[in-house]
C-alpha cells in the first residue's frame, strides 16, 4: 500500500469509527462479547434499520457470538420481487448492508447473498437495492437462478417434505444468518422466517402443490437452521402481499426483531402485523413438532425503544 | 477510385456490421442498451419498409435511405449493411478454403425468371394476402432466426461451462442460464434454410442473393441506373478473365466485357484481383457508351411496377387472413386465443407486420416469447407467441417492444405497458388445489403484480383464488406460477384485440404505525 493511500484509508476509518461512536454512545458497537445470550429475543423500534440492528445485535452478545474469524457466512434476504426498496417487498438493503459489515467486523472470511427469486432474478437483485448494498460492503452476491446450483438433501421426519433440492452455499456456509422482511401473505397470512427459506430451495411448486405449511414447517426440519434470524418490520406490507401493488399497503413501523428461534420470531412478527399466530397454519404445526417456541410469556425478551 | 483500399474497407465495415447483429442477437445479459439496436436495425430494408407503411414515421425511413444509396452506389447494402449477405461471404471463404474449386466462379447467366417470379410474387402476396413470403424471405429475418436458434444455444451452452468453471473457484460473474429449447418443428424452416443459403454460400458464392432473395433482386433493378459501378477499362483489360474468376455473384462477363449491374454487390473483389488495374469503381460517364438497353426487361419492370400499383389499391380492402375464435369444446383447455407480446395492438396488425427475425424471442430476458408452431393458425409459424407454462412476461420490463424492427411489436411506455392488457386472466376452481386437494396454495395470487388474482375466504381457515379481469394485464405470472399439472388451474387467454386494463384501487390501509410492541 502506497502510503498515501494508507493516510487516506486511515483517515476514512478513523471518521467512520468517530461517528459510529458518537452516535447514541454505545461504546461496545462493535465489542466481542463472547457466547452465551442472555435473550431468546430481541426487539427494537423507533431507528433506522441499521441503528436498530447496532443496538439488537449488542444485546445479543455481537456478531461475534455468532460469526467466527475466517468463517463463511450466508446472510439471505428476500429478495423475491422486482420493485423498489420502498415497496417494502424485499428486505431492506440498509439493514442488509449493515449486518453484512458486522460479519466482516466479526472476521468473516466471506459473506454470501442470494435468493431464489419470483421476478426476473437480476431485476430484482438490481432494483431491490440489495445486489448494490451488499456489493458495496463487500459480499459475493450469487445467482440463484437456475437448478445447477442446487443440491439434493434429506428431510428425515418431514411429513411431505422428505428431500429438497437447496442451494450450494447453504450447504458450504459456517453461519446461516436469516433475514427476512416481514409481509402480509395472501394465502398463508404472514412471511417472515420460516417462509423466507422457500428462498433457498429450487422447486417451490412441490410445496404448493402439497400442502403449503406443512411443507414449510417440514423443511424447518432440515439441520441447516440459521444461526440468528432478523426480521426486517422498518417498512411493513400489511396488505396485497407478498408483492405489493402500491405504497398504500406500507405502512412504516420502524422495527426490527433479532432472536435464534424462528418459530418465536415469526410468533413475534405475527404480532406486529395483527394476525393471530395461530391462525399461520405453518406456525402451530412447526411449535407442534418442537421447532420452536410459540408462548412469547415464557421467553426472556428484551424490548428497545429507540 | 481503383485502389484496393474500396475492398479493404468492405471488409472491415462489413466484419464490424456482422460482428455488431451477432452481439445484439445473443446478448442474453440484456448488455447492450435498445437505442444502439435500433440504430444498427435502422438501415434494414425489409423491417423498416414495413415499419414505415405501418407508422409513416421518420424513424422508419431507413429503406429509403437504402433505395438512394442503391442509386447512388449499386447494391453496396448487400455487402456492407446485410447481415445475411456479410455471413454467406464469410462462408463463402471458408468454402475457399475446403476446396479452391468452390472460390473459382466465372461468368454465368441470371436466373432471371427464378428472381423476378419470387420478387413480384413476394411483394404480391404481401399485398393480398399477408407477409408471409417476406417473412421468409427477408434476409434479415433469415439471419435473425439463425441466430436465435443456433448461434445464441452455443453461446449460452459456452457461458454456462465457463460460469460452472468459474463457480468452483466462487466466482459468480458469469451466471448459468437456462437453455429452453424450442419446439421441434420450429427449428425445420431456420434448418432447411441454413442447408440451403449455407450450402449455396459455400460453393456458388452469392447465387442464393441473386436467385432467391427479393431484397437483392430489388435493389439489382435500382442498381440498373446507379450513378457508380464496377467498370472495366477496355483498353488496359488483357482478357485474363481473374475477375470473372473472383466476382461471387458470377456477373462479370469479362470477353464481352459487360457487367451485369443488377447482380453485382459491390464486393470490390474484382479490382483487387486485376493485374492491369483495369478494373475501378467510378462514377458512369460519357466516356463508355452504354450498351443498348435491354427493352424487354424494362417493359417486364415497369409490368411489375405498375402491377404492383394497382394491387396496392384494392389491397386495403381485403379481409385478412387471422384465426377466427373457436368454441369452447373441451373442458381442459377452454382457452380461445394464444397471447402476442405487449406492444402488437392486435392480433390482426401483428400478424400484418411481424416478419418473424425472432428478436424478440433472443431479447425477452424472461425467455417468455417462443416462435409458433400451430398458436396462431399455419399462417403464423413462427411468429412470436407468449408461452406462460415456460415463462411470464415481466411486470417490469418493455425490451421487446424497444427491440421490434418492423414495428409490430410498438414501443410502449413502461407505465402504458403496465396497463396493457394483452390477455385476461380465468381461474379454474376444479383444477385449484385448494379445492382438490383442501390445502393453502395462492402462488396465482403471490405471483400477480395488479392483484387481479386475490384470495378470498373458503373453507376453514383455507383462502382460494377469485379473479378481477378488469385490472388483469395477462402477464401470465399466475399460469406459470401454478403448480398443477398438466392442466393449470388459472390461464391466460389472449386479446385478440389489446385492451386497457384499469388501474387497481388503492386505499389507505388500517393498520397504523405501532407505538409500542404487540407482545
Amino acid at each position: 500500500m502506497k502510503r498515501r493511500e494508507f493516510f487516506k484509508s486511515s483517515i476514512g476509518a478513523g471518521i467512520a469509527a468517530g461517528a459510529a461512536l458518537s452516535m447514541g454512545g454505545y461504546r461496545n458497537l462493535w465489542a466481542s462479547a463472547p457466547g452465551n445470550a442472555r435473550y431468546d429475543m430481541v426487539a427494537v423500534m423507533g431507528g433506522t434499520p441499521d441503528a436498530m440492528f447496532d443496538l439488537g445485535i449488542q444485546e445479543l452478545g455481537g456478531m461475534n457470538a455468532f460469526v467466527s474469524k475466517g468463517q463463511k457466512v450466508l446472510v439471505k434476504p428476500n429478495i423475491g420481487w422486482d420493485v423498489v426498496p420502498e415497496l417494502a417487498a424485499n428486505t431492506n438493503p440498509l439493514l442488509v448492508k449493515r449486518i453484512i459489515e458486522h460479519c466482516f467486523r466479526a472476521g468473516a472470511k466471506e459473506v454470501y447473498v442470494f435468493d431464489h427469486t419470483c421476478d426476473n432474478w437480476i431485476n430484482a437483485y438490481k432494483n431491490s437495492g440489495i445486489e448494490r448494498a451488499a456489493k458495496s460492503a463487500g459480499a459475493k452476491v450469487v445467482p440463484a437462478n437456475t437448478e445447477n446450483y442446487y443440491q439434493e438433501v434429506l428431510i428425515p421426519g418431514g411429513v411431505k417434505l422428505k428431500k429438497a433440492k437447496v442451494h450450494e452455499i447453504l450447504l458450504e456456509a459456517d453461519v446461516f444468518i436469516n433475514v427476512p422482511i416481514l409481509k402480509d401473505h395472501n394465502s398463508t397470512r404472514m412471511t417472515a422466517c420460516l417462509k423466507n427459506t422457500m428462498g433457498v430451495v429450487w422447486d417451490r411448486g412441490f410445496w404448493h402443490a402439497n400442502d403449503l405449511h406443512q411443507c414449510i414447517a417440514d423443511y424447518a426440519l432440515f439441520e441447516r437452521k440459521p444461526e440468528l434470524n432478523v426480521i426486517d418490520c422498518y417498512n411493513v406490507m400489511v396488505r396485497n402481499g407478498p408483492q405489493g401493488v402500491s405504497k398504500e399497503d406500507v405502512v412504516q413501523m420502524k422495527s426490527q426483531i433479532l432472536t435464534s428461534d424462528w418459530v418465536t420470531g415469526d410468533t413475534a412478527a405475527a404480532r406486529m402485523l395483527g394476525v393471530d399466530p395461530q391462525r399461520i397454519d405453518y406456525l402451530p404445526i412447526a411449535n407442534k413438532m418442537g421447532l420452536g417456541n410459540m408462548n412469547l410469556d415464557a421467553l426472556n425478551i428484551k424490548r428497545i425503544k429507540m | 477510385m481503383s485502389s484496393s483500399f474500396l475492398r479493404k474497407f468492405r471488409v472491415v465495415f462489413s466484419a464490424l456490421v456482422f460482428v455488431s447483429f451477432f452481439f445484439v442477437f445473443v446478448d442474453f445479459k440484456s448488455l447492450i442498451p435498445e437505442k444502439y439496436v435500433s440504430y444498427l436495425l435502422f438501415l434494414q430494408f425489409v423491417p423498416s419498409a414495413i415499419s414505415y407503411v405501418n407508422t409513416w414515421s421518420l424513424a422508419a425511413t431507413g429503406f429509403i435511405i437504402v433505395i438512394f444509396l442503391t442509386l447512388i452506389t449499386g447494391r453496396t447494402y448487400c455487402s456492407f449493411l446485410c447481415p445475411l449477405g456479410i455471413g454467406q461471404d464469410i462462408n463463402s471463404r471458408i468454402g475457399g478454403k475446403l476446396k479452391k474449386k468452390f472460390r473459382r466462379f466465372g461468368f454465368r447467366k441470371p436466373h432471371s425468371v427464378i428472381r423476378y417470379s419470387l420478387l413480384v410474387l413476394t411483394l404480391g402476396s404481401a399485398v393480398f394476402y399477408g407477409i408471409y413470403l417476406v417473412t421468409l424471405l427477408d434476409p434479415y429475418s433469415i439471419f435473425g432466426r439463425f441466430m436465435t436458434f443456433f448461434a445464441k444455444p452455443v453461446v449460452l451452452v459456452i457461458n454456462n461451462l465457463f460460469s460452472g468453471l468459474l463457480g468452483k473457484f466462487d466466482i459468480y460473474t458469469l451466471h448459468h442460464v437456462e437453455i429452453k429449447g424450442f419446439d421441434l418443428i420450429t427449428y425445420a424452416l431456420p434448418l432447411i434454410f441454413a442447408l440451403f443459403v449455407g450450402l449455396f454460400s459455400l460453393t456458388k458464392g452469392r447465387l442464393y442473393c441473386n436467385m432467391v432473395c427479393p431484397v437483392g433482386t430489388f435493389l439489382g433493378l435500382i442498381s440498373k441506373v446507379s450513378l457508380f459501378r464496377i467498370r472495366i477499362d477496355e483498353g488496359s483489360c488483357k482478357r485474363c478473365g481473374r475477375c470473372a474468376i473472383a466476382c461471387k455473384s458470377s456477373c462479370i462477363d469479362f470477353l464481352g466485357q459487360d457487367i451485369d449491374v443488377s447482380r453485382c454487390v459491390d464486393c470490390f473483389n474484382c479490382i483487387t484481383s486485376c493485374p492491369e488495374n483495369a478494373i475501378s469503381y467510378s462514377l458512369v460517364g460519357t466516356s463508355r457508351s452504354e450498351k443498348g438497353a435491354d427493352q424487354s426487361k424494362r417493359k417486364f419492370i415497369a409490368g411489375s411496377v405498375l402491377f404492383l400499383a394497382g394491387i396496392t389499391q384494392s389491397a386495403n380492402s381485403q379481409e385478412k387472413n387471422v384465426p377466427v375464435p373457436k368454441k369452447a369444446s373441451t373442458v381442459r383447455e377452454p382457452r380461445t386465443y394464444h397471447v402476442c407480446p405487449p406492444g402488437a395492438g392486435s392480433l390482426s396488425d401483428f400478424m400484418k407486420n411481424c416478419t418473424a427475425c425472432s428478436l424478440c424471442i433472443s431479447a425477452c430476458p424472461n425467455q417468455v416469447i417462443i416462435p409458433a408452431v400451430r398458436q396462431f393458425g399455419i399462417a403464423g409459424f413462427m411468429m412470436p407467441v407468449m408461452d406462460y407454462h415456460k415463462s411470464f412476461c415481466t411486470y417490469n420490463c418493455i425490451i421487446c417492444t424497444e427491440v421490434c424492427p418492423t414495428n409490430a411489436l410498438k414501443p410502449l411506455l413502461l407505465e402504458a405497458k403496465k396497463l396493457t392488457q394483452i390477455g385476461k386472466v380465468n381461474f379454474i376452481k376444479d383444477n385449484c388445489i385448494v379445492k382438490t386437494e383442501k390445502t393453502a396454495c395462492g402462488a396465482c395470487s403471490e405471483a400477480c403484480p395488479t392483484k387481479a388474482v386475490f384470495m378470498i375466504p373458503y373453507e376453514g381457515n383455507l383462502l382460494i383464488p377469485e379473479t378481477n379481469q378488469e385490472i388483469c394485464i395477462g402477464c401470465g405470472h399466475c399460469e406459470f406460477a401454478c403448480p398443477v399439472t398438466p392442466y393449470k388451474a388459472i390461464f391466460v387467454d389472449g386479446n385478440p384485440v389489446h385492451q386497457a386494463a384499469k388501474k387497481p384501487e388503492v386505499s389507505e390501509p388500517e393498520i397504523t404505525t405501532p407505538v409500542d410492541f404487540p407482545f
